[in-house]
C-alpha cells in the first residue's frame, strides 16, 4: 500500500516535470525575447511616440503597454516620466494597465500552453479594457 | 479514456514542436541582430540569462505545486472549487490567488493548463491572470508615483475588469461548446 502511494507520488511529480519540459522551449524563447526588448527599447524611445492628442495617446498608451514587457516597476517609472513630460494621465494609465494585463511578447507561450483562441481573445480584450479602465479611473478621480 | 490520453499526448507533442520552432526562430533573430550590433545582442543574452537565474526558484515552486496538485487534487475537487459550479467562491479564489501570485506570468502557464485540464473554468484562469497585475509589494512604489487615490481607484476598476473579461471568456467557451 505504501509502495503504491509512493509510486503515485513519484508518478505525479514525473507528470508535472514532463508538463514543464514540454513548455520549457517556448518559455525560454519568451525570456530571450524579453532580453532583446529590454536592451533595444529604451524609455526615451517610448516617450517619443506620444503626440499630445488625448484619445490617440490613450490608445497608443495601451498599444505600447501591450507590446512592452518586464517588471511593473519599470512601467511606473516610465509612466511617472511621461506625466512629467506632459503626457495625459489617460494615456499613462492605459500604458501601465496594458503593461501588466496584456503580453504580446508572452503571447506565443500563452497560445501554445493555454490555447490559441483563449490567448488571442484574452489579450485583445486586455488591450480594450486597458483603455476603458484608464478612462474610468481618471474620470472617477476627477469627480472625487 | 484511452482516446483522451492519446489526444493529450498528441497535443503535448504539437506544443513541444511549436515551442522548439519558436525557440529556433528567436535564436535566428539573435543571430541576425548579432551581425548588426554584437555588443547589444550580447547584452540581451546576458539579461536573458539573469532573468532565467532569477526565476529558477519560482519554477521549482511551480513544478512542486503541479506535482502536489496531480497527487492530491481530483477532478471532482477542482470542479467544486474552480469549475462550473464554483460560483462566487471560485471568482474570489481566482482573484485573490492572482493578487497574491509571485513571479513572471509565463512560469504559471503550465500549472494553469494542468488546472484547466482538471476542470477549472476558463473565466477563472482569465481572472487569475488579470489580477496578477495587482502586485501588493509594488503598491507603495505605485503610490509614490501616482498617489494613493489613483492606486485605490485603479485597483477597484482592475478587479472589476478581470471579472468582465472572465465572464466574456466563459461566454465564448460556452458558445463554442454548443
Amino acid at each position: 500500500m505504501a509502495d503504491e502511494k509512493q509510486k503515485t507520488i513519484s508518478a505525479s511529480f514525473h507528470k508535472a516535470f514532463r508538463s514543464f519540459l514540454v513548455t520549457a522551449p517556448v518559455m525560454f524563447g519568451v525570456i530571450l525575447l524579453l532580453g532583446l526588448f529590454k536592451t533595444y527599447v529604451s524609455p526615451r524611445l517610448i516617450s517619443a511616440v506620444f503626440k499630445d492628442k488625448l484619445l490617440q495617446d490613450t490608445i497608443l498608451g495601451s498599444a505600447i503597454g501591450s507590446v512592452s514587457a518586464g517588471n511593473p516597476i519599470s512601467s511606473y517609472i516610465i509612466g511617472g516620466e511621461l506625466l512629467k513630460q506632459g503626457v495625459s494621465l489617460f494615456a499613462v494609465t492605459a500604458f501601465i494597465t496594458a503593461w501588466v494585463t496584456v503580453g504580446l511578447i508572452q503571447l506565443p507561450a500563452e497560445a501554445a500552453i493555454l490555447g490559441k483562441r483563449f490567448a488571442i481573445i484574452r489579450n485583445s480584450m486586455g488591450f480594450v479594457l486597458a483603455i476603458l479602465v484608464s478612462i474610468a479611473t481618471v474620470l472617477t478621480i476627477r469627480i472625487l | 479514456m484511452n482516446n483522451n490520453l492519446r489526444n493529450n499526448r498528441n497535443k503535448s507533442n504539437v506544443n513541444n514542436r511549436y515551442g522548439l520552432y519558436f525557440l529556433g526562430l528567436v535564436a535566428g533573430l539573435y543571430c541576425v541582430l548579432c551581425l548588426f550590433n554584437p555588443q547589444k545582442t550580447y547584452n540581451s543574452l546576458k539579461l536573458s540569462w539573469d532573468i532565467t537565474i532569477s526565476i529558477i526558484p519560482i519554477l521549482f515552486i511551480v513544478v512542486l505545486f503541479m506535482g502536489l496538485l496531480n497527487y492530491f487534487l481530483k477532478f471532482k475537487t477542482i470542479g467544486k472549487h474552480l469549475g462550473k459550479e464554483s460560483g462566487i467562491k471560485g471568482w474570489l479564489l481566482a482573484i485573490f490567488a492572482g493578487i497574491l501570485n509571485l513571479g513572471p506570468v509565463y512560469v504559471w502557464y503550465p500549472l494553469l493548463k494542468n488546472l484547466r485540464d482538471k476542470g477549472m473554468k476558463a473565466g477563472l484562469v482569465t481572472a487569475f491572470l488579470y489580477n496578477r497585475a495587482i502586485k501588493v509589494p509594488l503598491l507603495p512604489i505605485m503610490t509614490f508615483y501616482f498617489g494613493i487615490e489613483f492606486v485605490v481607484v485603479l485597483m477597484i476598476y482592475m478587479v472589476a475588469a478581470s471579472i468582465v473579461q472572465g465572464k466574456v471568456i466563459d461566454m465564448v467557451e460556452r458558445h463554442r461548446q454548443i
